[in-house]
């Protein structure tokens, strides 16, 4: 390994210099401001070392690819978990536990997320997951007080075995079918393969969709997210949203990609089954839901189905390969930033207090805390994917890609699915419309709230710092998407 | 650049407004008044300063220097969209409707908004803004943006400040809305792909985009999208079940620019839109559309008998009404077309007027139901004369604008399809009878013993200023229509020639 390679792992070699230096000041002096002061100080060299390493982009053995494209979405997870420390900074500090290892398992997690990404090979795509869905456990179940974290956290270990197991056994069977592990000499030999034994092959790859389909909670694999959603604690919810997603989902592009899966029907119609009862049942489930964290989680079943789309699209030729990447990663950005920006909102209003996760809790949000508020409300117009927004963009390119692929079905299921979507995001935008009091004293008893609450408020400000910069961003994406658009052609 | 800076006077105006409540509560609507008034003169300043108003030119549909006016800046190169704007007499009309009413909308805030006013008037502005918008711009993908986005303050209007089932009716309204404006998304990528297919270049302008050559079947499915946003908005029968809700529980101001401005903006799409880029497809769909406009007119004016709540009244009233802009649209010729857009216009008027009507009432009596109203013109003579004025214009009494409206409509849709003529003419007279009932239960009858000693104050100085406006608009086009007609006459034969 000569120095060349070392330099494009750059971000990953940052990230494990994290966890050591972190492991070392825990056996030293247990503080829990300096571990985060660590952290956030490691991420911010991954975050500069994932510039670095755009100059040597290469294929770093045949385990891991270092491209332009990893390294955005490099740079947007590690964006992703600066976040979640802040927002866990807030979350943890009230109760008097020992944290260190919770911003360990932080950095261990995002290590995962960031192999995963560059992931070009079975081996370090499963190391990758498995790194990250590890260190996710523990996270969640991290509030040593209360069931909820337990549950979820328990849960999600289970489930996330079975699909682990059902992945190996669909690495094990694509191998016997190749003799390939990696993406790039399965896409070489499938074809050979599929005519020999399809069964064989299919069966593997349908089996290695399962065990992803899981991880990213597209149905029939969504079972678990809600109430994993709701008991992990909220910064960690936001992260599993984001991080784990979509990373993922990258993954998922690149064995897609690479492995030219793209190129069997049955797969693909599988797929579109798969993307069409996510859209729907994603939306349709989220209508009755009364805690934000649980509409969140259906809500995001929704859009990984119409992040399917997009990939289904390949095979259909129509739309441009350029077009489709661009789409991918515009609409993964868009709904990495916007579900930041929901979580950033979710975990300073509602903190750790389980009752307060409830839209009700939401209830006049306008008027007690308005740049939370505004925050929210442009972070579910988004996820609606009203114009000015990031999420517009994003659709704009679903539908774009669906259309010149031809998807009608595809397309049907995507308008349906957004119409019901607008229900639910409007719930929770009209809650935060709504005056606390009854209408008659409305305007005096608000008066008093109001001041109180800004006193109260005052401390928390560093959060509505957040959550400006997060709306501010979600809003530049959506009405100045040029130089981003220009970036994503270029990646 | 005037396109531009009239929507972004808005704009900042309601920024303006938010912030001056800090100064005085009652601020808000003095800043809202004027810049409202502030862009309507800006606007007229730069109208009367064109040589071309005099001599009206057709504009060519896709020659952009033939228009009155014409903006073009690069906004998003990759997919060819720009931030385009243009006007022609048609839209032109539409925007000083828009301003006019806006200042009506402002006044008939003034007393009827007591909490949070700043934020009420800054999303009165901004719907204001979305919807000069829509009326000016050219760019399909901007098009789409303000229809959408206009949406958001109007729905905050409704669900902040509206009546005690406000939270129903704004979702409603928003989804009916947002829902069909998703297949209007589709039809406009689909028409975008069909002409990048074609030329090998991205573009959302309405200039390049017309003429694109497609298959028939295409052509007729796109079209659906485009017809199906646009008369939801409008809103025709079976698509009207948002309105009488989203309109009844507004507050007034909201239920002024929902009838007056908001439904004009499915009629100008339909004019601008739905029939100039598919031209075969539309004509080989007007019968249906045709049906569908008479069966509105009827059905509305039947519902609008039935209620007992004075706005839901005219809520439906304005079903019927705009099933007349849909007939003379699909009539498509120059007389009906000439009617559809005087229609526009004074249903405009007389809508706002009423809705004003309703919301003093509202504001009076703590009620919308009729049942509880009874010989109310002997407390309140003038808003009792007001309230008949604006009936019978709006029942179509001759002289008045609303008249000359529907009379156009049905002389071109005689030429087009006579039986249709006959159920549409329906609608006048069952017009008559539902106006005329509302006229009866409120203001004239057995007074309602237990008003009697309210002591109710009648329309003051403002109302009757803004009540006044809105007369002699009508009077006006009642009785000179000749320069409404004169403005859109060149645009409609230009759009004409278009099709088939």
């Amino acid at each position: 390994m000569n120095a060349q390679l070392m330099m494009a792992l750059m971000p990953i070699l940052m990230l494990s210099l994290t966890a050591v230096v972190l492991m070392i000041q825990a056996s030293v002096k247990r503080d829990q401001s300096v571990a985060w002061v660590i952290t956030a100080l490691g991420l911010l060299l991954a975050l500069w070392g994932a510039g670095y390493a755009r100059g040597f982009t290469q294929p770093v053995t045949v385990l891991l690819m270092v491209d332009d494209w990893g390294l955005f979405f490099t740079t947007l997870i590690l964006v992703a978990a600066l976040v979640t420390l802040i927002l866990s900074k807030h979350t943890f500090s009230s109760e008097g536990e020992r944290k260190e290892e919770y911003y360990l398992l932080l950095v261990l997690s995002v290590l995962g997320a960031v192999v995963l990404i560059q992931s070009s090979h079975m081996v370090s795509l499963l190391l990758g997951m498995e790194l990250m869905g590890v260190a996710l456990y523990a996270m969640i179940a991290f509030p040593e007080k209360g069931q909820r974290p337990l549950e979820a956290a328990i849960k999600y270990l289970v489930l996330s075995a079975c699909a682990s197991v059902i992945l190996l056994y669909g690495f094990a069977l694509i191998y016997a079918a190749t003799g390939e592990l990696s993406y790039a000499g399965i896409g070489l030999k499938a074809s050979i393969a599929y005519d020999q034994n399809p069964i064989l092959l299919m069966a593997g790859t349908a089996m290695v969709l399962a065990g992803i389909g899981f991880k990213l909670s597209v149905v029939p694999f969504h079972m678990w997210t809600p109430d994993v959603y709701e008991g992990a604690p909220t910064p960690v919810t936001g992260f599993l949203a984001t991080v784990s997603k979509g990373a993922v989902f990258v993954a998922l592009t690149r064995f897609f990609v690479e492995g030219q899966l793209y190129e069997y029907q049955s797969l693909m119609t599988a797929l579109a089954a798969v993307a069409i009862a996510s859209m729907l049942i994603g939306n349709w489930l989220a209508l009755r839901q009364e805690n934000i964290k649980r509409l969140l989680a259906y809500s995001s079943i929704a859009h990984f189905g119409y992040l399917l789309v997009v990939l289904i699209a390949l095979s259909y030729g129509g739309a441009e390969a350029g077009l489709i990447r661009e789409s991918i990663t515009f609409y993964l950005a868009a709904y990495i930033l916007t579900t930041l920006a929901a979580f950033a909102v979710v975990a300073s209003i509602a903190g750790e207090d389980e009752r307060k996760n409830n839209i009700a809790s939401f209830d006049g949000l306008f008027w007690r805390r308005p740049i939370q508020a505004s925050s929210l409300t442009v972070a579910m117009l988004s996820f609606a994917g009203i114009p000015l927004t990031a999420g517009f963009i994003g659709k704009f390119y679903v539908i774009s890609v669906g259309i010149q692929s031809q998807l009608w079905w595809l397309i049907t299921a995507l308008i349906i699915g957004s119409a019901i979507g607008i229900y639910y995001y409007l719930r929770i935008i009209f809650a935060m419309t709504m005056s606390a009091g009854s209408s008659a004293d409305m305007s005096a008893n608000d008066e008093g709230k109001d001041q109180k609450n800004i006193a109260q408020d005052a401390s928390v400000s560093s959060q509505d710092v957040l959550a400006m910069l997060l709306l501010t961003i979600v809003l530049l994406l959506g009405t100045w998407p040029q130089p981003f658009i220009e970036f994503a052609g270029r990646l | 650049m005037v396109m531009v800076n009239l929507i972004l006077i808005l704009l900042v105006g309601g920024v303006l407004a938010l912030l001056s409540e800090r100064v005085n509560e009652n601020m808000p609507r003095r800043v809202a008044l004027a810049v409202v008034l502030f862009d309507l003169i800006y606007s007229l300043i730069h109208l009367s300063g064109m040589p071309e108003l005099t001599q009206l030119q057709a504009p060519l549909p896709d020659d952009p220097s033939t228009w009155l006016m014409h903006f073009k800046a690069d906004w998003i190169p990759a997919f060819g969209i720009s931030i385009e704007f243009a006007l022609d007499g048609i839209s032109m009309l539409m925007v000083l409707l828009t301003l006019v009413l806006g200042a009506v909308a402002v006044s008939a805030s003034w007393t009827d908004v007591i909490v949070r006013r700043g934020f009420f008037e800054a999303n009165l502005l901004w719907t204001l803004a979305g919807v000069l918008g829509v009326f000016m711009a050219l760019d399909l993908f901007l098009f789409f943006l303000f229809w959408e986005v206009m949406l958001i303050p109007m729905y905050f209007m409704i669900a902040i400040w509206g009546h005690e089932n406000r939270g129903y009716a704004a979702m409603k309204f928003f989804i009916f809305t947002q829902a069909s404006g998703l297949l209007m998304l589709v039809s406009i990528l689909a028409l975008v792909a069909v002409n990048q297919s074609a030329t090998g270049q991205w573009s959302f302008s309405y200039f390049d985009l017309l003429n694109t050559p497609m298959a028939e079947a295409t052509a007729h499915w796109l079209m659906l999208g485009f017809f199906i946003a646009f008369v939801v908005k409008l809103p025709v029968f079976p698509f009207h079940t948002w309105l009488p809700d989203a309109h009844t529980q507004a507050p007034t101001a909201g239920s002024v620019i929902l009838a007056g401005i908001l439904l004009k903006t499915g009629a100008y799409g339909l004019i601008r839109f739905a029939v100039p880029l598919f031209p075969q497809a539309a004509m080989d769909f007007s019968y249906v559309a045709m049906v569908l406009g008479a069966v509105g007119v009827v059905y509305g004016a039947v519902l609008a008998f039935a209620q007992t709540d004075f706005k839901r009244l005219i809520a439906y009233s304005s079903v019927s009404h705009m099933g007349f802009v849909l007939l003379g649209v699909y009539a498509w010729n120059e007389l009906a077309l000439q009617g559809a857009v005087m229609q526009m216009v004074a249903h405009g008027f007389s809508t706002a007027a009423l809705f004003m009507i309703a919301g003093g009432l509202q504001e009076r009596l703590h009620t919308r139901d009729m049942r509880e109203m009874g010989g109310l013109w002997q407390q309140m003579p003038r808003m009792g004369a007001v309230a008949m004025f604006f009936v019978v214009a709006s029942l179509g009494l001759p002289g008045l604008g609303n008249f000359v409206a529907e009379f156009l409509v049905l002389l071109g849709l005689f030429q087009v399809d006579p039986w249709l003529t006959a159920v549409a003419a329906l609608g006048l007279i069952t017009g008559a009878a539902y106006s005329l009932i509302l006229m009866q239960r409120a203001f004239q009858g057995e007074p309602n013993p237990r008003l009697a000693d309210q002591g109710l104050m009648d329309f003051g100085r403002r109302e009757m200023l803004t009540m006044a406006v809105m007369m002699l608009a009508l009077v006006g086009l009642g009785i000179y229509p000749q320069p409404i007609l004169d403005i859109a006459q060149p645009v409609l034969q230009s759009l004409l020639e278009v099709t088939p």
